[in-house]
């Protein structure tokens, strides 16, 4: 479980740029929730996502994680990092060993593991992003494509076995294909894990489809915190956080409008194309 | 954090400092520090003194700023001291085994100390009030009567420009490919030198590799929007040698003067 409780970041607190990132942020996540966040760009979500493993201090508040204070001075970087697996922002930007599997392997290594065990987890986590081990442990990371890149990156923070996995936008730069691979291949070692899994999404049917709660932040605060459901019954507060529905959810806003008796809550193509057929009948 | 580095960099702001012509700015600043090796005793530092708080006062630059930007050459500073107060010789007055501090040591260091305070604090006055565009428009046009010896002054300025420029992006992409390295697990700060410098290799490939993309995509931009060196440019924003700029390089010939007759009759 992770209890986020009165999170305030400032950064270059008291320099003239200085900039409220995250004001008075707090919620709970239960175990084995997979979590969607959305907001404006600039709205602290980055921010929100490097506290959780310890990257950033936060100017006040306290971050607990399965009943360890994350923000106290005493609990070893280490342990936390070992933890919370965080996957930034075009995560293939930090790929820099000679080898596919020699870089999967610099988390893994950091922890002091042995050698076997290392490899081990490197064969692992290489087969659960979905590539070929045997084909691309050799490989150069820099000659795979976009898309590969991104998985091997990927696979260096799962090595790390880490218990709640963070994603900050994970399909960023990606074509539809590689996109939906990643979402699944994700949605895929949360089921398989049953841990909690958290992702940063401007795409809002992936957040919808995958989410079991959804976080909005804005402009630092935290403006909602519920199931899909719920956040996205909110239509006018969203769009004025210039965020949007799901496609489903839009065109049956669009249809009850203009006056067409739909049931609220179709978040999915499914339940909308249901819902339109029966109102039709 | 590694963002927080302000030395060379731009205070924005509207104050008189902010306005004057950069061409005024730079030559000013370069004689300034001129006129700090003019200085030959204690006494020679308060005019410098004065003008440089004067500048600071109207610039409306805050000092916590300044001394921020100072604080990355604390070390050259230190070691500049400690080497003058071990180093010169004279009349003893405190001694540990080889090592001495002499009389003289105290006032050079001293000396060397002031000199060196003032020679940064007001360089980067320079560049906390001028924009990184005025300071490269400035050199070029300080640079341009030697263009016709074969020296690039826009190819250097532009250069300096774009250098200028890429700073600020290169340590947020350095912060952020540190924050990435320490997610999975990477330790910067123990072990003995071999290890560090080998814990910098994550930070380094990744870093070049970034600064060539951010290279290659601005060429492709410039070269998209038709840059060529050699044409004869325009600027936007011409710079106009105004009536302030006039008062100001009329006051600061008088600080010259005064630096130079306190040399020569003090
Ligand atoms: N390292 C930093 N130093 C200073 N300000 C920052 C830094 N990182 C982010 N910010 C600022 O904090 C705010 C939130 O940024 P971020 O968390 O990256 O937002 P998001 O991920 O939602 O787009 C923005 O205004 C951004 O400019
Ligand atoms: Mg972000």
């Amino acid at each position: 479980m992770i209890e986020v409780r009165n999170l305030t970041h400032i950064y270059s607190e008291g320099l003239p740029h200085e900039s409220v990132a995250l004001d008075d942020v707090s919620f709970t996540i239960a175990d084995g929730n997979f979590v969607g966040i959305i907001g404006h760009t600039g709205s602290g979500k980055s921010t929100l996502l490097q506290h959780l493993n310890g990257l950033l201090k936060p100017s006040s508040g306290t971050i607990v994680i399965d009943g360890t204070d994350i923000t106290d001075s005493h609990t070893k970087m280490l342990d936390i990092r070992k933890k919370v697996g965080l996957v930034f922002q075009y995560p293939e930007y930090q790929l820099f060993e000679e080898t596919v599997a020699k870089d999967v392997a610099f988390g893994p290594g950091n922890l002091g593991l042995p050698q076997e065990e290392i490899d081990a987890r490197v064969r692992r986590s290489i087969e659960l992003v979905g590539l070929d081990y045997e084909a691309v442990k050799d490989v150069s990371p820099f000659e795979l494509s976009g898309g590969q890149k991104r998985r091997v990156a990927i696979a260096g923070v799962l090595a790390m076995e880490p218990e709640v996995l963070v994603l900050d936008e994970p399909t960023a730069g990606l074509n539809p294909k590689a996109h939906y691979d990643i979402l699944d291949m994700v949605q895929e070692i949360h089921e398989r894990e049953k841990n909690i899994t958290i992702f940063v999404s401007h795409n809002m049917n992936d957040i919808a489809r995958m989410s079991d709660q959804v976080l909005v932040i804005d402009k630092g605060r935290l403006a909602m915190d519920g199931t899909p459901q719920e956040v996205f019954a909110r239509e006018e507060e969203l769009k004025a956080m210039g965020l949007a529905l799901p496609d489903a959810a839009e065109i049956v806003s669009q249809l009850r409008k203009k006056g067409m008796e739909l049931p609220a809550g179709c978040l999915s193509v499914e339940e909308a194309a249901d819902a339109i057929a029966a109102a039709l009948k | 954090m590694i963002r927080d580095i302000t030395l060379g960099q731009f205070y924005p702001g509207n104050s008189v400092i902010h306005k004057l012509d950069p061409r005024v700015k730079i030559l000013a600043t370069l004689l300034y520090i001129v006129a700090l090796f003019v200085v030959k005793d204690f006494a020679g530092f308060i005019a410098p003194l004065v003008l440089l708080e004067a500048v600071i006062i109207m610039s409306k630059v805050p000092r916590k700023y300044i001394w921020r930007g100072l604080r990355p050459v604390l070390i050259i500073i230190a070691f500049t001291l400690a080497i003058n107060l071990f180093m010169v010789r004279g009349e003893i007055i405190w001694q540990l085994g080889v090592l001495h501090i002499t009389r003289e040591g105290v006032r050079t260091a001293a000396f060397m100390g002031i000199r060196l305070v003032l020679l940064i604090i007001g360089s980067s006055m320079l560049t906390l009030t001028t924009r990184p565009i005025g300071l490269t428009d400035g050199i070029e046009a300080l640079l341009s009567p030697f263009k016709k010896i074969g020296l690039p002054a826009h190819e250097l300025a532009m250069m300096m420009t774009i250098a200028l420029r890429f700073i600020p992006t290169l340590l947020e992409e350095t912060d952020k490919i540190i924050k990435a390295q320490q997610a999975r697990g990477a330790d910067f700060e123990s072990g003995n030198l071999f290890r560090r410098a080998k814990a910098l290799v994550p930070i380094l490939v990744p870093l070049f590799i970034s600064a060539f993309r951010i290279a290659q995509d601005l060429a492709m931009a410039m070269e998209a929007r038709c840059y060529g060196g050699n044409v004869k440019r325009t600027r936007m924003n011409a710079m106009k040698f105004a009536r302030r700029d006039l008062i100001a390089a009329i006051l600061f010939c008088a600080f010259l003067a005064i630096v130079v007759a306190q040399r020569v009759l003090g």
